[in-house]
């Protein structure tokens, strides 16, 4: 019994160390953000034992860069976030509920459009973007980073809404129930907890995508990705600044992450991993 | 409700049906495969930006200018050396993490929230980190390890960009594949393990035995799933190198061809080569997810 609690004192000492040197970089963010920037870049770094100031978060707010990006960031992931549950509910509810023979087919397609590498289709869309005024505007950013979800988002639907037993939309359906009804009366009370989890994953992926946020836009619409790509200018590099701009910019889908983090096995292994 | 009225049901529902898939089907064409069929042409013209009216049919000879380029077979190694080395790294120190977290330890809840956050910031931010915290030579963290062991700053970026690179992207994907391994050691047969303890087998046995056949197959879907994302990698190499012969890979050949130098023929002839690279790996996805399908 003692050897037991003893092996079990030392797998949490190591599970505990081995987590806090993965986290070990964002805690380091946490705390050079507190810093001034000359403690920042002191040698050898100090720990705690520093004037802890709250002015890099305050100048930041105070700038309308940050907040700019963060509107973007949250009405493109939003956005496309909202956009990809319009399209993949139907689309879900026709593969799981009224499949024909290409049904497997179409799932495996829309896979397969996940595979294809964004620099496959880069120079097309920019400059369609170009001619169409879609570049630097929060709408193109929309439509793609829609685009880019809606395969992980069909897939986890689709592997939800066939837990739901037909059985009661088809009652339903016998009640007189039109489609609209049986979708959103229906259906989206039974597999809300899926429904959500979809939506938080593709709103993360969106919030964290940086090829076409940073291809896409110049000014106008950036979202948090472009904003922090600008500390790498040299004239960007003020550290204990871009440690508070990161904790700003990540805190969101952090917390959503944590929250979901079930849920992400599942979406992004395609309900290959349970 | 008999066989014959099921098949009426669904006959009855597929006119529906076809109509509600449609607009997603519409938006996946419309971004993936029209996009791509118009860069398999462009990469078959001659097309400048700066030059509007050099476009035409030029045959092959985008693939062989590109092949014949200095970068190309640099990105191309750059490509698989980044694959390569975020492969190993993430797997084995995600298995190693998914034991330890495996095993009966205080504080798992607390210990999978540390593990799974580098997962969900943003490419940015984790290599200007990574590069201006941890790496920078003259007053990083590394450089404070390094003298706490008496030993010299290493200037990684300076002497092995794709490595640190590597590195900053390898930690990102450790959480991936750490939270599938551990989704799927807690799916494995307690008692059988139980069992192989009691009839005396080592806990090297038993991982050699039990449990990396049960994660073959967990393994090999962290493998294509972290390289259809890898074959992409670009904000890291944007905001740290800023490419350079060293650093470029593949995706960022792309970006530099087309928007630096406005050859969008070789620049699309770079895109297609990431996609055929892709679609190998693809197959075998598809393949493995199909399959989970049935089940």
């Amino acid at each position: 019994m003692r050897t037991r609690r003893r092996y079990r004192a030392i797998a949490t000492m190591f599970a505990w160390a081995a987590s806090l040197t993965i986290a070990f970089p964002l805690l380091w963010t946490l705390l050079t953000s507190f810093k001034t920037e000359l403690e920042a870049v002191s040698f050898p770094p100090r720990f705690l034992s520093f004037d802890w100031t709250l002015a890099n978060y305050r100048g930041i707010l105070a700038e309308g860069d940050y907040l700019h990006s963060l509107i973007n960031s949250v009405i493109v992931a939003g956005g496309s976030s909202a956009l990809v549950l319009a399209l993949a509910i139907p689309a879900a509810w026709s593969m799981a509920f009224a499949p024909t023979r290409r049904t497997r087919g179409i799932l495996l397609w829309m896979l397969s459009t996940k595979m294809l590498p964004p620099v496959g289709v880069f120079i097309p869309i920019f400059l369609f973007y170009r001619d169409w005024g879609l570049l630097d505007s929060r709408t193109g950013l929309v439509l793609l980073l829609a685009a880019a979800n809606l395969p992980i988002a069909a897939w986890m639907l689709f592997s939800n809404f066939r837990d739901v037993p037909g059985e009661i939309l088809e009652a339903a359906r016998m009640d007189g129930a039109s489609l609209w009804q049986e979708l959103v009366s229906v259906l989206a009370p039974l597999a809300l907890p899926g429904i959500a989890s979809t939506f938080f994953l593709v709103f993360t992926l969106a919030w964290n995508e940086s090829f076409w946020t940073l291809n896409l836009v110049t000014t106008e619409a950036t979202p948090l990705t472009a904003f922090i790509a600008a500390f790498s200018s040299p004239q960007g590099l003020f550290w204990a600044r871009l440690s508070a701009a990161s904790i700003l910019s990540i805190v969101p889908v952090l917390l959503i992450g944590w929250l979901c983090q079930r849920q992400l096995v599942r979406g992004l292994t395609f309900g290959a991993v349970k | 409700m008999t066989a014959g009225a099921a098949i009426r049901q669904r006959s009855y529902l597929q006119g529906p049906g076809r109509l509600l898939l449609a607009p997603a089907i519409l938006l996946l064409l419309a971004a993936s495969i029209a996009p791509l069929l118009v860069t398999i042409k462009f990469s078959l013209s001659d097309y400048r930006l700066l030059f509007p009216d050099s476009s035409g049919f030029v045959g092959l000879s985008n693939y062989a200018r590109l092949v014949a380029s200095p970068d190309f077979v640099p990105a191309l190694v750059n490509t698989l050396m980044l694959i390569a080395i975020v492969l190993a790294a993430s797997i084995a120190g995600g298995l190693g993490l998914a034991l330890l977290l495996d095993g009966s330890v205080i504080g798992r809840g607390g210990l999978r929230l540390l593990v799974i956050s580098p997962f969900f910031v943003m490419p940015p931010v984790s290599a200007l980190l990574w590069k201006n915290l941890l790496m920078q030579p003259v007053s990083g963290f590394f450089a404070w390890l390094a003298a706490l062991f008496g030993l010299p700053a290493y200037d990684w970026f300076s002497h092995a960009p794709l490595l640190s690179i590597a590195l900053i992207v390898a930690w990102q994907w450790l959480p991936f594949a750490a939270l599938i391994l551990l989704t799927s050691l807690q799916s494995f047969d307690r008692e059988l393990r139980e069992a192989a303890q009691l009839d005396g087998a080592s806990p090297a046995a038993i991982l050699r035995h039990l449990l990396l056949p049960h994660l073959a197959r967990p393994i090999a879907i962290i493998v294509m799933i972290e390289t259809i994302f890898l074959i992409g990698v670009f904000a890291e190499i944007l905001v740290t190198t800023g490419g350079g012969t060293a650093s470029t890979d593949l995706a960022f050949l792309v970006y530099s061809q087309a928007m630096l130098q406005y050859d969008i023929g070789a620049a699309s002839a770079a895109g297609l080569v990431a996609v055929v690279f892709a679609n190998i790996l693809a197959i075998f996805l598809i393949r493995a997810v199909g399959r989970s399908l049935e089940a």
